[in-house]
């Protein structure tokens, strides 16, 4: 039997979602050592299947003052400190006809006792503002929302904390503990590809896993009491306003819309769920949604949508009312001492606002445990802007083209005007951290095949240019595509009707009636090539150019 | 809308993509008038390959060597999918009108035979097909031979990469090399566009440059395959050129749509019926169409052309496509056929018009979705009796069928379109214009 290799360091982070980049960047610059593995990738989980909306707290004011408070805090650090991930586009909170009188009388000073300013406006001013507004509105306040960018909060916060020495493995699952006493002395982890185990041995063990904390929890030994609430958002195809819009009653479905740079994110649902395996959104929560938000913004019952996406809440405390919207949204900080482990912590729950504050309370235990005196100062340092790290923000790529096109950077993605100097930018940074990129990671990390067209034209014109590139060899490039779509899909499906199910129908008339991407491999049966006839390939020649 | 009386047509012919170019073709060939509203801009998404039946079952990924014994089988499996409904003979005779007039339009075809033919597609995947172009036939032998062969792009072609295709099928065809050349005088440029190098190659100047920067590269290859932009309208000498001065067999390999065999088939299949004396209305759409029961004739009102038109037509078919071609369109409850309102057969509720895997063998089961005819291809009112007796359906908006996934797209156009042709003569009687 072969020895496991041993990596070690001070602190294994486990989840590399908003809350575990946050805590690598927070220990990074206190000069601690960590490694960040998650199963999958950057804002995999909750982390990028929310609206992206930084709260001004006032959504919270009624029912948990204290998430509120919380939010209305952090909303204002995070404008400060990581401004190039926040459009700062203000809110609205709008009631209409048939909401509840009572919470609109007393929404004002329900805010202002959480220290959260909502100024009411005149109807007729908002609705020149925005006219999506229904006709119906019958009061609307002005609050501090804003729109932040999770993709790039997280990919700026992990390329400063591996600036800073701190390591990331990206999918890399944990699969076990070693447990002596009161100590993890090693997690054993799987890394890409599924090869042999690796053991992480740290002085300090952070399950930062969002959904998967209770399985990661379990796997110590430690358990943790959790719910998991499932939430599906649309993407519409243009954007309906300039502001955030939140209905103006107690959180229920489909109560606020964001925009989200060229479009707008319509959402939530929540619906108790007990597996995290297979969460997709459905058409009847698409309904849902389209059916409740136009009570509020009309045109969203005739909009085009372009996908849909669902993420799960992982919500601390025992099982209780079946939509899971009664358990706090605050976050829960587990110690597991009481549970005979001295250098695990658990942090989950919570929401993207307070992200930098969970990161904060948790690298603080860490800290105290490692006797490491150094403070936090998150609150208080500017996040470097990364230059690979930007490409998430609608609009970006058309502004950067005018400026800067030539004739050896052509346009990769049309509907989102991606050239293939940011895809190559992207690309040459995960290659540098020795990562092998997928065309899914260039997805997250930019916005290939995000735009109306959902990657119909833009996923084969990376796959060629990856190719050409010399980055892609074999077969590869048929499996990425044929990866790509299915994780797209997934998204579209529950919103094809009108124009989108038109765009449905040319994607598969392309990519099944002219590609036959489904029968790429029996066609090579049919052909007579079924095997290859030697095992490697002949290493590719360098591309010709005219004498 | 004028006070002059109406024009007056045999049939008129409503969708302009494959089907409808087909129905007017097989129209005007048996002598009828025609009348054909729509544009046809379906048929610019179209690679040029004429597929009849490569897959069946779908849901056995079962491909065949000869479209004739799919079709035997389509039959046996699925008695009501629409080709199934046509005779053998009918659909040769079909596809051999079909390429006939292409040809005599400037859009050769290699002669049709009893097989399937597989080509290269620009991802590297390989197609099963069935009437191939001229311009594309030597890629076919060499696929089927495997010799030193070499695929050429050119930068700035963003969706067509010669090494991709080497890389994907390398490992099964060591002969098969790759190069990348600057198209001339387009050196400066980011971004070609299919269309443009097309008619640039149409310029003998720019052709002789791109044979003699070929030229070089081309070692011990027996073939040279391209991306499919070897002229427009002149594809046949270009073609032709192309081989003269390499010496070698060229094919084209289809680029991703819109692309210049789609623009090629337009143009021709448009060449054809306007030879034939089709009058075309292609910025029209139609705005109301009437039954009239005792004349025996359908009226219709166009819109967008100057004014409006009122035409008159003894029978009508129906080619308007699905949800790209704006036949069909559904909301978020369900499917509708767009203009008359007609019934549509289709699943239950949303949640089951698709798979949640993009690629499941068995389909999307809006895919099946359509209009049911009776035998004589007249779609159905509610009571299950064909809504008027000279109103036929053909083409993708039928029921019972999954062009995508059987490679059948073509084969359904043409050979519906034949049947239904046959139905409307019958019943006008072989008389001419009324």
């Amino acid at each position: 039997m072969k020895f496991p290799i041993s990596i070690q360091t001070q602190v294994l982070i486990i989840g590399g979602g908003v809350t575990g980049t946050a805590l690598a960047r927070d220990l990074a610059l206190r000069g601690i050592d960590c490694v960040l593995v998650e199963k999958e990738d950057i804002n995999a989980g909750a982390s990028g299947r929310n609206h992206g909306l930084l709260h001004s707290g006032a959504r919270y004011v009624a029912g948990d003052r204290a998430a509120a408070m919380e939010c209305r805090s952090e909303g204002e650090i995070l404008k400060r400190v990581a401004a190039q991930t926040i459009q700062d586009t203000g809110g609205y909170f709008v009631a209409v006809q048939g909401d509840d009188e009572r919470y609109i009388a007393d929404f004002a000073s329900h805010c202002s006792r959480s220290g959260i300013t909502a100024r009411a406006v005149d109807i007729g001013a908002a609705r020149a503002l925005e006219p999506a507004l229904s006709e119906r509105a019958i009061a609307v306040f002005e609050v501090a929302d804003a729109s932040i960018d999770p993709f790039r909060l997280s990919l700026e916060s992990m390329a400063q904390a591996r600036s800073l020495g701190a390591r990331l493995m990206r999918r890399t699952g944990v699969v076990g503990f070693e447990r002596e006493g009161r100590l993890i002395r090693a997690v054993r982890v799987r890394p890409p590809g599924g090869g042999d185990e690796l053991r992480i041995e740290a002085a300090q063990v952070v399950n930062a896993a969002g959904a998967w904390a209770r399985e990661v929890a379990q796997l110590a030994g430690t358990p943790i009491a959790m719910t998991y609430s499932k939430g599906t958002l649309l993407v519409t195809h243009t954007r309906l306003a300039s502001r955030v819009v939140n209905r103006l009653r107690l959180p229920g479905n489909a109560d606020i819309m964001m925009p989200g740079g060229t479009v707008s994110i319509v959402g939530t649902t929540s619906t108790r769920v007990d597996a995290l395996d297979d969460v997709h959104p459905t058409a009847a929560e698409a309904d849902l949604i389209v059916e409740e938000a136009a009570r509020m913004l009309p045109a969203l019952a005739t909009m085009r949508y372009i996908r849909a996406y669902a993420g799960v809440r992982p919500l601390v405390g025992a099982p209780d009312a079946a939509d899971g919207r009664a358990v706090s949204r605050g976050f829960a900080l587990f110690d597991h001492e009481d549970q005979g482990l001295d250098n695990l912590a658990t942090i989950t729950g919570g929401k993207l606002t307070t992200c930098r504050l969970m990161a904060e309370r948790v690298a603080d235990l860490v800290c105290r445990r490692l006797g490491v005196s150094r403070p936090c100062i998150t609150a208080t340092t500017p996040l470097p802007v990364a230059p690979e790290c930007g490409w998430t923000e609608p609009g970006r790529s058309p502004r950067e083209w005018m400026r800067s096109h030539g004739p050896h950077d052509a346009l990769l993605c049309e509907c989102e005007m991606v050239p293939r100097s940011a895809v190559d930018t992207i690309y040459n940074a995960l290659r540098a951290a020795g990562d092998t990129p997928t065309l899914t990671d260039l997805g997250l990390r930019s916005r290939v095949g995000k735009g109306a067209c959902q990657g119909t034209f833009c996923a084969p014109r990376t796959v060629a240019h990856l190719y050409q590139r010399g980055d892609f060899q074999a077969r590869r490039g048929l499996a990425e595509i044929v990866d790509f779509f299915g994780e797209r899909w997934r998204g579209q499906r529950p919103v094809l009707w009108g124009e989108q199910l038109a765009q449905a129908e040319l994607m598969e008339a392309l990519h099944c009636g002219l590609f036959g991407e489904e029968l790429r491999d029996e066609e090579l049966q049919h052909a007579g090539m079924p095997d290859a006839p030697r095992a490697a390939p002949e290493p590719d020649p360098a591309d010709g150019k005219p004498s | 809308m004028t006070d002059e009386p109406p024009d007056r047509f045999d049939v008129a012919v409503i969708g302009a993509g494959m089907a409808g170019m087909a129905a007017a073709l097989f129209a005007a060939e048996r002598g009828l008038s025609c009348i054909q509203v729509g544009n046809g801009g379906g048929i610019l998404f179209a690679s040029g390959l004429l597929d009849l039946l490569g897959v069946q079952p779908t849901a056995e990924r079962r491909l065949w060597r000869s479209p004739y014994e799919a079709l035997a089988a389509l039959a046996l499996d699925e008695p009501g999918h629409p080709l199934a409904r046509v005779e053998v003979p009918s659909i040769r005779a079909a596809f051999e009108t079909m390429v006939t007039c292409l040809g005599a339009a400037g859009l050769r075809y290699a002669p049709l035979g009893d097989s399937n033919r597989s080509v290269l597609t620009a991802i590297g995947t390989i197609k099963t097909t069935y009437g191939v172009p001229l311009s594309m036939v030597a890629g076919v032998e060499a696929l089927n031979v495997r010799p030193p062969c070499l695929l050429v792009d050119f930068r700035g072609l963003r969706e067509f990469s010669a090494r991709q295709i080497a890389a994907t099928l390398g490992d099964r065809w060591p002969g098969l090399r790759h190069r990348r050349i600057e198209f001339p005088g387009c050196e400066a440029l980011p971004e070609l566009y299919a269309a443009h190098l097309a008619r640039a190659l149409e310029i003998g100047e720019t052709r002789a440059r791109t044979i003699e920067r070929l030229k070089p590269l081309l070692e011990d290859a027996h073939a040279v395959g391209l991306p499919a932009v070897l002229g427009l309208a002149r594809v046949g000498e270009v073609h032709a050129a192309f081989e003269a001065g390499l010496g070698v067999p060229v094919f084209e390999i289809p680029t991703m749509p819109t692309s210049v065999p789609g623009l090629r088939l337009l143009a021709a299949l448009e060449s054809a019926v306007s030879a034939r004396g089709v009058i075309r209305r292609h910025q029209a759409t139609v705005r109301a169409l009437a039954f009239d029961r005792d004349e025996g004739a359908a009226t219709l009102d166009l819109e967008g052309v100057p004014g409006g038109e009122r035409v008159v037509a003894r029978a009508v078919v129906l080619a308007t496509g699905r949800f790209t071609g704006r036949g069909l369109t559904a909301d978020r409850g369900q499917v509708r056929e767009s203009l008359l309102g007609l019934p549509v057969r289709q699943p239950v509720s949303r949640e089951s018009w698709h798979q949640s895997d993009f690629l499941a063998s068995s389909g999307h089961a809006i895919n099946r979705a359509g209009l049911e005819t009776d035998g004589a291809w007249r779609p159905l009112d509610a009571s299950g009796k064909p809504v008027w007796p000279r109103l036929f359906a053909v083409g993708s908006i039928l029921a019972h069928q999954d062009w995508m996934r059987s490679k059948c797209g073509s084969g359904l156009a043409i050979a519906t379109a034949w049947a239904a042709l046959d139905q409307v003569a019958r019943q006008l009687g072989g008389n001419g214009a009324g």
